[in-house]
Order: structure tokens, then C-alpha cells, then sequence
């Protein structure tokens, strides 16, 4: 099986485990319009290699190790949209299509480059959030003005705080937006270091409640997207 | 004291002391407040701003003491308006005591402001509130290390029972005079951060401050631009000096300066709240959790909502038209009924005016205070606007902005002003706006009774759908052409606590006395203005005067004018005049179906009642009250047009 086929499995077992849940084989058919047979053979394969967990009549979900890879290319793949449809003005649909095919020739050193040529972007044309490098910067400003092309990559992924399923807990890592919000968001307590836990997230996007230094806050889910965390227990 | 009358500031006029209650939100700021004050306070506005200010006067032990409680604030930089209300007036030299009140139950939180106020150099006494809560929560504090630690007074209360509020007042009559001038050892940042406070420090030493230099020190290395500019008046070298040593501090830790000095004192803040506290056990307050999964629930969550909205709507429509048209009984009961310019003047101006106004505040904006107040001290508001975020976005606006909203279905007065809630002002600007243009009950009235009669249900129903649009597309328009984008809710969820019906009363209370001495005798002069006209027989020939627009432009009978002009003190009242000034209570004899629709649309759209008017003027500044109503009166001459040349072929 082809490198990309794999890889696609993964992104759409991503995008389908919203909140950590496993998700059926069937669902990961319908999304890819391949047969349950292709699903079952695929999801076998990537057990072996330790990307996914699957377990019978429950479903499959993703490794730390399946997750770190689909992120990557999510990385890659909203970021080659913001460029497709920013600097070479296609249209959403094809630039879409468009990055499926190209993000698993990009390598991660070019799709940190990319970002940097783009200003570094917070969100892909869609308005998701572009998932955060790996790279030890002060800040994206440092970034982008002075261009480290080649930065060591630290090992722990920052992920979304929206990507943490509910009640789960984590760190935060570092908090992206205008300066009023990350000042707000470190008064509230959320600095970096914090251990935060989700209690919850409103449905269709809507804002989350979040457990930090003993409050509960409510946050909008768009800047909710921007504060990073390290997944892993802590107590709030 | 002259400076108290020209700068508009609260002051201590014939009072011995001045205290300031400062403290994040939810912290049972008000309820201290109202305990210590009782009915001797006024709720009114900061001069300028829309935030809300509180003060009141108590007698405590033979001394007057005023009191002025700030509003909720989680530190002293000032971006939102709360907050610059906040430190202009710590800084303007007129308060003798700050008093700190700070919830027990999120320590760490409330000692991030606590630390900033400290450093201000006026005398602070700290109000540990909430214990009891805290103790429940298995949250024990030492206040007497607290004290110690950080160099000030810690007295324990628990307002709401009124527990520990006199002796707060003594701590802070005692302290009263000394100001502070060391940091204790225990309030220290990291060294490096340090070394870079006492450089910039050093630097101020020479310009003349309002605070000790080494507070302003602080502030300016987290950005505070609103201060590195007034200091640049003086001294052109400080901005240079700021960047050098915020970058020096930043680059030191890879985070923004701003990010490092709050890390750093989210840090010291920490190692107190640590010594002092003693944590038993980690059971939350489970009640309110167990709530929560139901208040929040993604379906049971909205259901409530729904039902906990569609009853106040009804409790706000019900008791407002019941009291307001029991309040025109008792009026028109002893109406005179003379003829003649001057009785009629007097009644149909002045009474009218009066007891119109008076059906507005009594009926709508008393039981509206009343459920804003128990939804305030309860804590389901934030809730609202949790679950109402998302469906908010729909007009782009953000979840706090749903309760006026829902609101104006009632009443727009109310609704205007419960746009408070709303921090920033471009949002509560929209929202306002939009709320002017929800259905109020006054209009209901006139739909149901016009097209709603005439015409069916369907009719009435498409009626409501056309002005939802128009909400959803000017709130959407609205959002593009002003400045600054919407910044999202970052807000607190406190727990569920039980409102004390004394203090709910007290707030109700202290909020509706503005409104009865500002907007009455200003709805009072409108109802005098309009009855002139009409009296000078001048109702008439605006009507005539109107013609091009009413007849030609909006295919409507020429009677209509004067109605469009008394709608604007009373939309209802069109309704009721509709048949005097036709001359016949067969209204479809006089109006076809279009015009009765076209009619209802421009009633509905065309400008908000001179209530309402008053309203906007307080809340949003008359400048913004003027803008609205033009744009408003423009819209409904703009879409009632089309509405008639789309619908005129048809039916």
C-alpha cells in the first residue's frame, strides 16, 4: 500500500475521532469511498505498525504516534490551501484537491518554510486552525523576521486545547492571537505551564469551558483554538 | 475639594473617608456593597463612559464614609473600559482606602489583582470573602499568614450573611493615612525580571508619577501604552528604554514581556496562596457541577434556556401591560375631560407623557432589573452566554449579547440597558442597535392587531421573518463597516449560589432611580412637544407635507403620517388612533391588504419610541442615540418602499 494511501487514512481517521472517540470502519468508507474490506486491510497494516488501536465492534483510534503523523500532514495540508488560494488565487474546492496530492511530497522543513513565507497563518481558508511546528521560537514574530531555517524540533507535539477530549488535561504550551487576548488569557491564569483540563465543548463549534487554577472560564471556540497544550495528566 | 465638581468625580464632599471595593468579578464585590450601604447608594454612570458606578454613603461609628464600588476587574492594565475606569479613578488622588475583596474559593486568581493594587502605594485592607464556600470546597486559609505575607490587613467575610463587612470598615478606618511604601520580600518577581524593574525604576525616578516608580516600572513592561505615552510627554527616553528592557526579558524567556511578568507573578502569587492555604481534599462544589451537566447540556441545556426565556418574556409582557394599563386606568380616571388649549396641553402632554413613562419603568424595566439581578447573583448569566455564543455568531455578535436580545421581545428600554453586559463598546454598540430593532410587545401589538386581524397569522408570522432578516443582514453589515473585530467571551463560570432576595431588591432598586429622575420628565417634554403640534393644528400638515413619501413612495392612505408621528411616543397607541384618524373602524374599507403590511412594516422599523430613544441616549451617548434613529427612520422608508412595489403585484 502506497505511502499517501496510508497517510490519507490517518487524516480522515483525524478528522472523524472529534473528541478522542474511536471511530467505525465504516465511517472511515463513506469518508474515503473505499470499500469496508480496503478499510479493514488498511487499519490491520497501520496496527501492526503502531498507528491505531483497533479494537472489534468498538472501532479504531489513533496512536500518539498515528495522531503526532496526522497532524503533521493536517499542518502541511491547511497551510498549501492558504497558499493555493492566497498567492496563486485558485479557488477553495481545487486548492483543496489540490493540497491532498501535495502535502505528502512537502517535508516538514518546507512546510515550516511555507508558513514563514505566509506570515504564519493561524487558520486555513476554511477558518480551521493550522496545527502549531515543532519548533523551539520565541514566537512567531522571532520566527518570520529572522527565518530559522533550521530550528531544533522539540519531540512533544503542542496540540489544540479544542483537540482534547473531554475532561482530559494538559498544559499549556504557548498562546497564540492579538496581544489584548493573550494578555487577557494570562490574567485569567492560562500562562504558560498551567495545567488546564476541558470540562466542555458547546456543539457546532460553539465556545468550551476549560478548569484553570480552581475557575472555570468559558472561551470562544476561536481562541480556544489558539492556546496549545501538551496533553498528559496534571492537576487543575 | 473644587476639583470634585469640575472633573465629575465621585469625591468626598462633607465625607471623612473614601473607599474603594476592588476586586475580579463574582467575587460578592456587590454584595459587601450593598450590606454596608443599604438604600443610601446610587447606581449611575462613570462621566463618559457606559460603566456602571456605585456609590453610597454609610455612618460608622460616628465617621461618613463614602463608598464606590468598582467594577469586577482582573488587573489593572487598561484595555477594557471596566478596567480603565478602574485604575483612573485609584489614581486620581481622591481615594484614602483601597478594600480588596477577594474570593476565597480561586486564591491564586485573586491575588494575581491583589499584588497589582498593593503596589499602588495607597493603603489596602483585603477582604477574604466567600469562606464558607471555601471551607465547603475544603479550602482552608490562614488569613493571619496571608496578612503577614503580604503587609496588609485580612479581615474573613461572608457578605451575603453580612458576616465580617463592619469590621472590614474598622481594619480600613485603622489603616487610613499610611501609606505603603516597601514590597515585601514575599512579592518579588524572579531575579532577571527584577533586575530589569529596578533599572526602568531607577529611570522614572525622575519624572513625576502617581504612583511609586517602581508599580509604573512594572506596568510599562507589560505594555501598558497608555501609560509609556503620558510618561513620553515628559521624558521622550522612556519609550527606548521600555523596548530595550522588555526585549532583554523577553528574549531571556522566549515569551512576550507582557506573558513573563504575568508567569512571574502568577508564580509569587502562587508560592503565598500555597503557604496560607490548606487543601483538604479536592471535592468540588459538586452541586453546581452535577447543574452544570444539565444547564450546559447540549439539549437539555437549550430546552431550559428556551423555557427559562420564553417565561420571563411572558412574566416581562404580562405584569408590563397589566401595570402599565392599570397605571392609564388610575390616570384616565380622573381625567378631566376639558376642552381648550391649556387642559388639553396639560393631559394629553404631561399626563399621558407621565404615566406612559411610568408604565415603562414600573411595568417592564422594574421586573426586568429584578430577573437580571437574580440571574446576575445566581450565576446562570454566564450560562446564557455560553450556550448562546454560537447561535450569537449568526448576527456577530458573542454570547453575553443574547439576554438583551431576547429581552427586547418584551421591551427595548430594558434591553438597551442590559446591554451593559457587554464589554467592549463596539460590541455593546451593535448589539444596541440590533435590539432597537427586535419586535417589542408594544409592536406585537400592532401587528396582531392590524395585519395579524386583517390579514391571518401567515401575514404576521412573515412580518417577524422579514425583520429577523434585516437583523441578521445589519448586524452582519454592522460588523464589516466598524473598526476592531469581535474578540470572543473569555469569562468566568462561577458556581451556582442562591441569590438573596435583599440584595436583588436593593440592586433592582438602585438601578430603576436614574431612569425615573433622567428618562421620565425627557419622555414627559417629547409627549408636551408632540401634543403642541397637534393642538397647533400642525399634525395636519406634516401629514400633508409627508404625502410625496407616505403616498407616493409607500402607496399608503395620507392619514397614516400622523400616525408615524404619534407612534414615536407610543407604537401601540397607533393601533387605537388608527381608527380616529380614518374616520371609521372598518379598517379594511380604508387600507387594502399591502398598505395594512407596508403600514406595519415602516411601524415596526421606522424609529424607536421616545422610551427607547431616552434609553440609547444614556446607554450609547446621544450622538449614537441620533445616528441610530436616522439610520432606523432610513431603513424603514428604504425596505417599506420595496415591500410595497414587490407585494403590490401580487396581492
Amino acid at each position: 500500500m502506497p505511502k499517501e494511501e496510508i497517510e490519507e487514512y490517518l487524516e480522515a481517521m483525524l478528522d472523524l475521532s472529534a473528541g478522542g472517540r474511536p471511530v467505525k470502519t465504516t465511517e472511515i468508507a463513506r469518508r474515503l469511498g473505499v470499500t469496508p474490506a480496503s478499510v479493514t486491510e488498511a487499519v490491520q497494516r497501520l496496527s501492526r505498525e503502531g498507528m491505531v488501536a483497533y479494537r472489534p465492534y468498538r472501532g479504531v483510534s489513533l496512536s500518539e504516534k498515528g495522531r503526532t503523523v496526522a497532524r503533521r500532514l493536517k499542518r502541511k495540508h491547511r497551510l498549501l490551501e492558504v497558499f493555493l488560494t492566497r498567492v496563486l488565487r485558485m479557488n477553495r474546492r481545487n486548492a483543496h484537491d489540490e493540497a491532498c496530492r501535495l502535502e505528502h511530497a512537502l517535508s516538514d522543513d518546507a512546510g515550516d518554510a511555507l508558513c514563514r513565507s505566509l506570515g504564519g497563518p493561524r487558520s486555513c481558508p476554511d477558518g480551521d486552525a493550522i496545527p502549531p511546528c515543532r519548533l523551539y521560537v520565541d514566537s512567531c514574530a522571532t520566527c518570520i523576521r529572522e527565518g530559522v531555517s533550521t530550528g531544533k524540533r522539540t519531540e512533544n507535539e503542542a496540540q489544540p486545547l479544542t483537540s482534547l477530549s473531554e475532561n482530559a488535561t494538559g498544559k499549556v504550551v504557548f498562546v497564540h492571537g492579538g496581544k489584548g487576548v493573550v494578555k487577557r488569557l494570562c490574567e485569567m491564569g492560562l500562562t504558560p505551564g498551567t495545567p488546564v483540563r476541558l470540562l466542555r465543548a458547546a456543539p457546532m463549534k460553539g465556545p468550551v469551558e476549560i478548569r484553570v487554577r480552581g475557575c472555570d472560564l468559558a472561551l470562544g471556540r476561536g481562541i480556544a483554538d489558539q492556546i496549545f497544550v501538551e496533553p498528559g495528566d496534571a492537576r487543575t | 475639594m473644587s476639583h470634585c465638581e469640575q472633573g465629575g468625580r465621585p469625591c468626598a464632599g462633607g465625607h471623612d473617608i473614601v473607599i474603594a471595593l476592588v476586586g475580579n468579578a463574582n467575587t460578592g464585590k456587590s454584595a459587601i456593597f450593598n450590606q454596608l450601604t443599604g438604600m443610601e447608594q446610587a447606581i449611575g454612570n462613570w462621566p463618559g463612559k457606559t460603566v456602571e458606578r456605585a456609590e453610597g454613603t454609610l455612618l460608622h461609628h460616628g465617621k461618613r464614609i463614602r463608598l464606590v464600588d468598582l467594577p469586577g476587574t482582573y488587573s489593572l492594565l487598561p484595555r477594557s473600559e471596566d478596567e480603565l475606569v478602574t485604575r483612573e479613578y485609584l489614581l486620581s488622588g481622591d481615594v484614602d482606602v483601597i478594600v480588596n475583596v477577594v474570593d476565597a474559593t480561586a486564591l491564586e486568581r485573586n491575588l494575581f489583582l491583589t499584588v497589582q493594587l498593593l503596589g499602588i502605594g495607597l493603603p489596602v485592607v483585603v477582604g477574604l470573602n466567600l469562606v464558607d464556600a471555601a471551607l465547603k470546597k475544603g479550602i482552608s486559609i490562614d488569613e493571619g499568614r496571608l496578612g503577614e505575607l503580604i503587609g496588609a490587613p485580612v479581615i474573613r467575610t461572608v457578605a451575603v450573611h453580612g458576616i465580617g463587612v463592619h469590621e472590614l470598615v474598622d481594619a480600613a478606618l485603622s489603616v487610613k493615612g499610611k501609606p505603603r511604601r516597601e514590597t515585601p520580600a514575599s512579592m518579588r518577581y524572579g531575579p532577571e525580571v527584577e533586575k530589569r524593574i529596578d533599572k526602568l525604576a531607577a529611570f522614572l525616578s525622575g519624572v513625576r508619577l502617581k504612583t511609586p516608580p517602581r508599580w509604573a516600572a512594572i506596568k510599562l513592561l507589560e505594555g501598558d501604552g497608555r501609560l509609556e505615552k503620558e510618561l513620553a510627554g515628559q521624558d521622550r527616553r522612556i519609550p527606548d528604554a521600555v523596548r530595550i528592557l522588555s526585549d532583554e526579558c523577553s528574549s531571556l524567556h522566549g515569551e512576550p514581556c507582557s506573558t513573563v511578568v504575568a508567569s512571574e507573578r502568577y508564580s509569587l502569587v502562587g508560592r503565598i496562596a500555597g503557604e496560607v492555604q490548606h487543601v483538604v481534599s479536592n471535592r468540588g462544589p459538586k452541586s453546581s457541577e452535577r447543574l452544570d451537566s444539565i444547564t450546559l447540556h447540549p439539549v437539555w441545556g437549550y430546552a431550559l434556556l428556551i423555557l427559562t426565556m420564553l417565561s420571563i418574556l411572558t412574566v416581562i409582557s404580562l405584569t408590563g401591560s397589566w401595570v402599565a394599563q392599570s397605571i392609564e386606568r388610575g390616570f384616565e380616571s380622573i381625567n378631566p375631560h376639558q376642552d381648550g388649549f391649556w387642559p388639553q396641553l396639560l393631559w394629553n402632554g404631561a399626563a399621558v407623557g407621565l404615566y406612559a413613562s411610568l408604565g415603562v419603568a414600573l411595568g417592564f424595566l422594574l421586573p426586568f432589573y429584578l430577573i437580571l439581578s437574580v440571574l446576575e447573583n445566581s450565576g446562570y448569566l454566564p450560562r446564557i452566554a455560553f450556550l448562546m455564543d454560537r447561535p450569537c455568531h449568526a448576527v456577530g455578535l458573542h454570547g453575553k449579547a443574547a439576554v438583551p436580545l431576547i429581552t427586547a421581545f418584551g421591551c427595548n428600554v430594558p434591553a438597551c440597558v442590559g446591554c451593559r453586559i457587554i464589554e467592549t463598546r463596539r460590541d455593546r454598540l451593535i448589539a444596541t442597535f440590533l435590539s432597537t430593532l427586535v419586535p417589542c410587545s408594544a409592536r406585537t401589538a400592532v401587528i396582531l392587531g392590524i395585519v395579524g386581524t386583517y390579514m391571518g397569522p401567515l401575514w404576521a408570522i412573515s412580518l417577524y421573518l422579514v425583520d429577523f432578516a434585516i437583523i441578521i443582514a445589519l448586524g452582519r453589515l454592522l460588523n464589516k463597516l466598524m473598526k476592531g473585530t469581535s474578540m470572543g467571551i473569555i469569562m468566568e463560570i462561577p458556581p451556582f449560589r442562591s441569590p438573596v432576595p435583599k440584595l436583588v431588591l436593593q440592586q433592582a432598586w438602585a438601578r430603576l432611580r436614574p431612569f425615573l429622575a433622567t428618562a421620565v420628565p425627557l419622555i414627559v417634554a417629547g409627549s408636551l412637544a408632540i401634543e403642541l403640534l397637534r393642538l397647533g393644528h400642525a399634525l395636519d400638515e406634516i401629514a400633508a407635507a409627508m404625502a410625496p413619501l407616505t403616498v407616493f413612495w409607500l402607496g399608503l392612505p395620507a392619514f397614516t403620517g400622523v400616525l408615524f408621528i404619534l407612534g414615536i411616543l407610543r407604537k401601540e397607541a397607533a393601533v387605537v388612533l388608527l381608527a380616529g384618524v380614518a374616520g371609521t373602524v372598518d379598517i379594511p374599507s380604508v387600507m387594502s391588504p399591502v398598505q395594512m403590511f407596508v403600514f406595519c412594516l415602516v411601524m415596526m422599523l421606522y424609529i424607536p419610541c421616545i422610551a427607547t430613544i431616552t434609553a440609547l441616549g444614556r446607554e450609547a451617548g446621544w450622538r449614537a442615540a441620533a445616528a441610530i434613529t436616522i439610520a432606523e427612520i432610513g431603513l424603514a422608508i428604504l425596505i417599506g418602499g420595496i415591500a410595497f412595489r414587490v407585494l403590490a403585484p401580487l396581492i
